[in-house]
């Protein structure tokens, strides 16, 4: 007939069709939508502000058994620290073992009998401290920490008997890490949550938007309608697209006004690696809803998906840190390849040639899962 | 049984679909053929496989067997070709209801890349008394007027066939009577339309029936035909409290089964000597007027739905 369109193949008049239509629903769903900007927004600062991965004023109790200078001194500089937070004395060793156990401290310093005295004599006295390693990632830096200050401590203290009367000398721990030499843990964490937010949002809007039209039985009008499921697809996943880029802006402006994040790279590549990124988890996502028969399932999916995604791919846990297996797993997830690309790009000014050995991957991971997706949607209800 | 005359042409043309749902087979062998611009019922029991016949029809499911033609297309290979120009109104509401009245005719009108887009939505709601509702959103219309926006919808793309399945379950009488003058009306301007339904009033309203059970056509035709066909004859009871001889009539040899209707009751067998029979002790009491009717269409269908019955 006249009034058709004739055309049987791609039509971007059908792919606005689906768009226009997603939109319109997007604004009417305020609960969804406010729930896109608040993730971002409560991530941003949860992580920010709340997490910390080098934690400092730990409490500490101190068990002395020397009343010398020597000890003196060490104490002194644990104070000056702010990794040490020196708040109990205890009695005896047991009084020390009790603290520790009851969770009360984090660690106990013993300062053992005759410290000062055989300091002088040149007989290496042992300096003991104990920490509670329940949380490694807590202690390792205060430990790291104790070994330099005391050793400070008494190369200033054994210059000399005039030694003393010189000006306090400024105790610092002095943890080198490179790309982030003040150790602030934020500068690691907020570009990496562009990475998780993404994720976490992508994959489960696309994922939800199609089994939600299955359970409403809108499916089936669609499938009676003469539209291609690319174009489906694609006018499902472009306002998702805008949505996106909505979260990253956002974060993009807390890291650096709220957390004074360096960005040293181009923004426009980290731009362009994003819209990569964005589209590889919407296409999973979309696979994802034409597996799932309902909604629940589609967000059980999406967990089952996140949880690797935010624990594997280096956001939480240091890639290196991890078994082979584990490794070979976070190779696979998309958002591995994004965290090096985006603390690359901020932090370390990396530029194209840097990054494309983590882009690649996802390119393919995009075209294999988008290929799945088009596979998976049948246009029939068979 | 084909009742085409030769030379007519047919908007479905179907023989010996077949679709299987894992062990369970739903449709067995249908054959249908609906000549241009007329209107067929579809009846049958829930679960005879009318549902799955019409999504076979409009490509939405491959028959597993059977072969035929939709609009002119192959049903097999041309399912898109169907798409395009049949309108299909599924069985529960399947527009988006968190869309206007408008919003989805628009979506519907894109997708199907029509010309004269806004004039087009803006006449179908006119046509079918929409335009002053159609800022509403659908998910908050009554059933009759989902109902009505959905036929809006499925005939937007100007199709050439109908395909209803149960348009007017859950819809008062009044906007029953109003979809049925629509149909007529498109009818008319020779468009074809296969409706399921459960209501008789509305199968006597089609030009013919297709009555099917458990996935096979038992019986087929106009009104007349079907209830001529079924070679059932029925007697109807008057007088007060008729209803206390149910379950004595329902025990008599040659009694096929007893309905209590317009407040009569209907007995009907096929042996008219054994009915008579069996209604011989009633004669006597008095106040009870016995006399022998010719079967309504509900008589056949619950006839039909017996399960010891497959073909007439």
């Amino acid at each position: 007939m006249s009034a058709r369109n004739a055309t049987q193949g791609f039509s971007p008049a059908r792919v606005i069709a689906v768009l226009v239509k997603e939109f319109i629903q997007m604004r009417r769903d305020r609960f969804t939508f406010s729930i896109m900007v608040m993730v971002p927004t409560m991530q941003l600062l949860l992580f920010g502000f709340a997490i910390n991965s080098d934690p400092r004023a730990l409490p500490t109790a101190v068990h002395i058994a020397d009343e010398g200078r020597y000890a003196r001194s060490i104490l002194a500089a644990l104070r000056n620290s702010d990794y040490f937070d020196l708040r109990a004395t205890a009695a005896t060793p047991a009084d020390a073992e009790r603290m520790l156990n009851d969770g009360d401290v984090a660690f106990v310093i013993t300062i053992p009998t005759d410290f000062t005295r055989d300091i002088v004599r040149g007989a290496s006295p042992q300096l003991l401290l104990e920490a509670d390693a329940t949380d490694p990632a807590a202690a390792s830096n205060a430990v790291a920490a104790f070994n330099m200050l005391t050793e400070n401590a008494l190369s200033d203290d054994l210059v000399g008997p005039l030694g003393k009367r010189k000006a306090p000398p400024a105790f610092t721990a002095v943890v080198h890490r490179l790309y982030n030499p003040d150790g602030i843990t934020h500068y690691n964490i907020v570009p990496g949550l562009i990475g998780v937010i993404l994720t976490m949002t992508m994959v489960m809007v696309t994922a939800m938007a199609m089994t939600r039209e299955r359970e409403r039985g809108t499916f089936e009008n669609l499938l009676a309608m003469p539209v291609h499921p690319f174009e489906v697809m694609l006018g499902k996943i472009i306002p998702y697209i805008v949505v996106g880029y909505v979260q990253v802006t956002l974060v993009l402006l807390g890291a650096r006004y709220i957390f004074h994040v360096p960005m040293l790279g181009s923004l426009l590549l980290l731009g362009s690696a994003i819209g990569v990124f964005i589209a590889a988890n919407l296409a999973l996502g979309f696979t994802f809803s034409t597996i799932a028969r309902n909604q629940l399932q589609a967000m059980q999916m999406t967990v089952f998906f996140l949880l690797p995604s935010i624990l594997l791919s280096g956001f939480m846990f240091p890639f290196r840190g991890m078994p082979h297996w584990a490794q070979a797993i976070s190779e696979i997830l998309p958002n591995t390849h994004f965290q090096r690309v985006v603390r690359g790009i901020l932090l370390k000014g990396n530029g194209f040639a840097e990054i494309w050995p983590n882009i690649w991957p996802l390119l393919l991971f995009l075209g294999a899962i988008g290929t799945l997706a088009m596979l998976r949607y049948r246009r029939t209800l068979d | 049984m084909n009742n085409a005359t030769p030379g007519t042409a047919f908007a479905i043309d179907v023989r010996g679909l077949k679709k299987r749902f894992g062990k369970k087979i739903a449709v067995d062998g249908v054959d249908i053929q609906v000549p241009e611009g007329e209107v067929w019922g579809f009846l049958g029991p829930n679960g005879s496989g009318k549902t799955t016949t019409i999504r076979m029809l409009c490509g939405l499911l491959r028959p597993d067997a059977g072969e035929g033609t939709c609009i002119g297309y192959d049903v097999l290979r041309e399912p898109e070709k169907i798409k395009r120009e049949v309108g299909y109104m599924t069985q529960k509401f399947s527009y988006w209801e968190d869309l206007s009245i408008r919003e989805n005719l628009d979506f519907v009108a894109r997708v199907y890349g029509l010309d004269n887009r806004k004039q087009r939505v803006q006449d179908t709601l006119k046509r079918l008394g929409l335009s002053e509702r159609q800022n509403q959103l659908a998910g908050e219309l009554s059933g009759g007027w989902k109902q009505r926006m959905a036929l809006a919808a499925c005939m937007l793309h100007e199709p050439r066939l109908l395909l209803l399945d149960e348009p007017t379950a859950g819809v008062d009488p009044q906007a029953r009577r109003d979809f049925w003058e629509e149909i007529h009306l498109l009818s008319r301007e020779g468009l074809t339309v296969l409706v399921t339904t459960h209501y008789m009033d509305e199968a006597e309203r089609c030009d013919k029936i297709v009555y099917i059970s458990a996935g096979r056509v038992v019986t087929r035709g106009t009104v007349r035909e079907v209830i001529e066909q079924s070679g059932l004859v029925t007697f109807v009871i008057g007088g007060p409290d008729v209803r206390r001889f149910i379950p004595q009539l329902e025990g008599a040899p040659g009694v096929e089964h007893v309905a209590f209707f317009g407040a009569l009751l209907h007995v009907s067998g096929y042996d008219r000597n054994l009915l008579s029979a069996a209604l011989a002790p009633l004669k006597n009491i008095s106040g009870l007027e016995i006399s022998e009717t010719a079967p309504s269409l509900e008589d056949v269908f619950i006839d039909l739905q017996r399960p010891r019955r497959q073909a007439a």
